[in-house]
């Protein structure tokens, strides 16, 4: 059995971000690159499934859309126990300033057609651009069946089905049964990420990370192209009407508390 | 040229981003000078249409197949409204089954896809405002297609109200039963157990700012000394620190207490959904940046491990 699972590498932008000269992005120098939270979640499940599963063999892989720098990232899903990482890039993306939901589902669903998975796990949403999109958009394009926002998953292989959750609004989980292959995209709390071991982050120095470009997964230039473009990008003008209690930490408390005594919180 | 929006319902019930919908889909079919369609799928769909009736809406479509939401169904049903339609503008919601169906209505009618979109800008064309980097930005993202597919936030728009003169046409589709590979066998109540955290007029809650599990000790503390309940945001609970039932937002709780005080929690939308409500909110937090200010009726903006031990102490 094989595992696919697609892995992130997301901006965080720091407290004290500014926007670019050109206002279409934050300045590179505040922003901070990790493995996106949801993917590090849908990697524990994946690895936690090869290893409870009695055929030895189950494989999985990682696949990035992203540029050289996130090799950090995938390295530490490699030192989780992916056991080896696929990296798509080239100047044709490079160039793509938005890489939208149909052109990563195409990408992806190349690497799907190379590689065969019998189950391929995504996160949720990536936490930059949050389109919450790129599972089930593959899903679709590959024809496999899904399910998105999965927070537990029971595979039964020989059944061919994944019995899983779906986290719904309002503390409702839904019970599914999803017809194999299939694409699930896992929700925060599915699992308990481990930390890597300073073995794995050992082992993880000679895995493969396979790089690709378009041409080689016999794509086409023009499938990055999309008829959105980002336009403009700004500080949200704040809506806050909040008064700010200013000075020293004990300070602040003090106005603070004042304001629960007034509103009877606890006794003047 | 249409917009058709889709609505959504559960267990018997329209969920109130629907009549968000009718306010998002009328604003946007009006700024393009068109009709605006809605369309329900499986459930009483008879009974459905006749409460989306509210103003704004030309024509409601309904579809009897299946009870609850299914995404083979779904997909197939606004497939075949789409052939028969041609709407310029597919619009669905940014919610937990939006996310389960909404990409793969865009990829299977080959249009392009904007999701949790808080905003429309037509001129020229649309242009959709969405956040990004954790609601730190908003962009604009302009659309350059005839045909496109968007998703709306949840909670964005007002729900629409007044009673409409809507047309209701029954749309009857063949379900093709090879396409509908999931099964929904269930569904089951979390976070139940020893406490409900919306019956608190007092919630101090707790978020990922705290950093580690022994922590969450200083945060109890002042809950404690408050006379108040703890409460946290979905990290906490993610982490096991907390059980569910502490959990406020959109997959938690919704809580309306008197006073909410967040502390290291950043105010991402679905922790918003959860205590929006609150009369007011106070919020601690090191980012003058954080989206919880927008909310806060007073903010303190400094360290948390600062902060917290003094206000306890204040009480003490
Ligand atoms: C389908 C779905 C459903 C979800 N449902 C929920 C839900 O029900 N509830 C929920 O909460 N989330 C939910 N989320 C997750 C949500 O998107 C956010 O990831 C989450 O709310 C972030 O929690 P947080 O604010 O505690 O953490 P973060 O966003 O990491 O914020 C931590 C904050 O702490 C601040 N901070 C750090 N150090 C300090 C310090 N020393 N002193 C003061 N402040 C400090 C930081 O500035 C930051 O603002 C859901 C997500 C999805 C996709
Ligand atoms: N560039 C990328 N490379 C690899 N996986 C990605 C990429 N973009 C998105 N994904 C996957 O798709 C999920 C949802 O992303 P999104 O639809 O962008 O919110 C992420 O959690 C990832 O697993």
């Amino acid at each position: 059995m094989k595992i696919l699972v697609t892995v992130k590498e997301v901006a965080e932008a720091a407290d004290d971000f500014e926007l670019s000269e050109n206002g279409l992005d934050i300045d590179e120098r505040y922003l901070e690159y990790d493995l996106n939270e949801w993917d590090e979640y849908a990697v524990e499940e994946a690895v936690s499934i090869a290893e409870e599963t009695d055929d030895a063999d189950v494989e999985v892989v990682s696949v990035t859309i992203g540029p050289e720098r996130s090799e950090e990232t995938i390295r530490m899903a490699l030192a989780k126990g992916v056991d080896r990482a696929i990296r798509i890039w080239d100047g044709t993306i490079e160039e793509t300033d938005l890489l939208d939901v149909e052109a990563r589902a195409e990408i992806l669903a190349a690497v799907v057609a190379d590689e065969e998975p019998d189950l391929v796990l995504t996160g949720v949403q990536a936490n930059d651009d949050g389109f919450g999109a790129t599972g089930v958009a593959l899903a679709d394009t590959i024809g496999f069946e899904w399910a998105a926002v999965v927070n537990h998953l029971d595979l039964d292989v020989a059944e061919g089905i994944a019995h899983v959750h779906r986290e719904l609004e309002g503390g409702v989980e839904e019970l599914t049964d999803v017809e194999l292959p299939a694409v699930l995209s896992i929700q925060t709390g599915i699992n308990e990420p481990r930390y890597a071991s300073l073995r794995g982050i050992r082992q993880a120095q000679s895995k493969e990370i396979a790089p690709y470009g378009l041409s080689d997964l016999g794509l086409d230039a023009a499938i990055v192209d999309s008829p959105l473009s980002l336009t403009s990008m700004y500080e949200p003008e704040t809506e806050s009407s909040a008064t700010v209690f200013e000075g020293d930490p004990s300070e602040e408390a003090g106005q603070l508390a004042e304001l629960l005594r007034d509103r009877g919180v606890v006794e003047a | 040229m249409t917009v058709l929006a889709a609505a959504e319902h559960r267990r018997g019930g329209l969920r109130d981003v629907s009549y968000e919908l009718i306010s998002a889909g009328r604003e946007l079919a009006d700024a393009l000078g068109t009709e605006f369609y809605v369309a329900v799928i499986g459930g009483t769909v008879a009974e459905f249409a006749e409460q989306l009736n509210r103003e704004g809406v030309d024509v409601i479509y309904t579809v009897a197949e299946g009870e609850e939401f299914n995404h083979g169904v779904y997909t197939q049903a606004i497939a075949s409204l789409a052939a028969d339609l041609d709407p310029a503008v597919v619009m669905m919601p940014n919610s937990v089954n939006g996310l389960d169906y909404a990409p793969a209505v865009a990829s299977g009618l080959e249009r392009p896809l904007v999701t949790d979109v808080v905003g429309f800008e037509v001129t020229d064309g649309v242009t959709a405002v969405r956040e990004m980097y954790a609601s730190k930005v908003e962009t604009t993202l302009s659309i350059d297609a005839d045909r496109f597919c968007v998703t709306i936030r949840p909670n964005e728009w007002p729900g629409a109200e007044g009673t409409g003169d809507a047309e209701v046409r029954e749309h009857d589709i063949e379900i093709d039963d090879s396409r509908v590979r999931s099964t929904v066998t269930g569904f089951q109540e979390v976070g139940g157990g020893d406490i409900d955290i919306s019956d608190a007029d007092v919630l101090v809650s707790v978020g990922r700012g705290i950093e580690e599990e022994e922590n969450i000790e200083l945060i109890e503390e002042l809950a404690d000394t408050l006379g108040a309940t703890l409460s946290s945001s979905r990290p906490i609970v993610d982490a096991g620190w907390l059980p569910k039932n502490r959990q406020v937002g959109q997959s938690g709780k919704v809580v309306t207490p008197d006073i909410y005080i967040a502390i290291g929690i950043s105010g991402a939308v679905q922790h918003v959904a959860g205590m929006k409500g609150a009369e007011t909110i106070v919020a601690i937090n090191t980012d003058p940046n954080a989206p919880i200010f927008d909310l806060a009726d007073y903010a303190i903006v400094d360290d948390l491990f600062e902060v917290v031990p003094e206000l306890t102490a204040q009480f003490g």
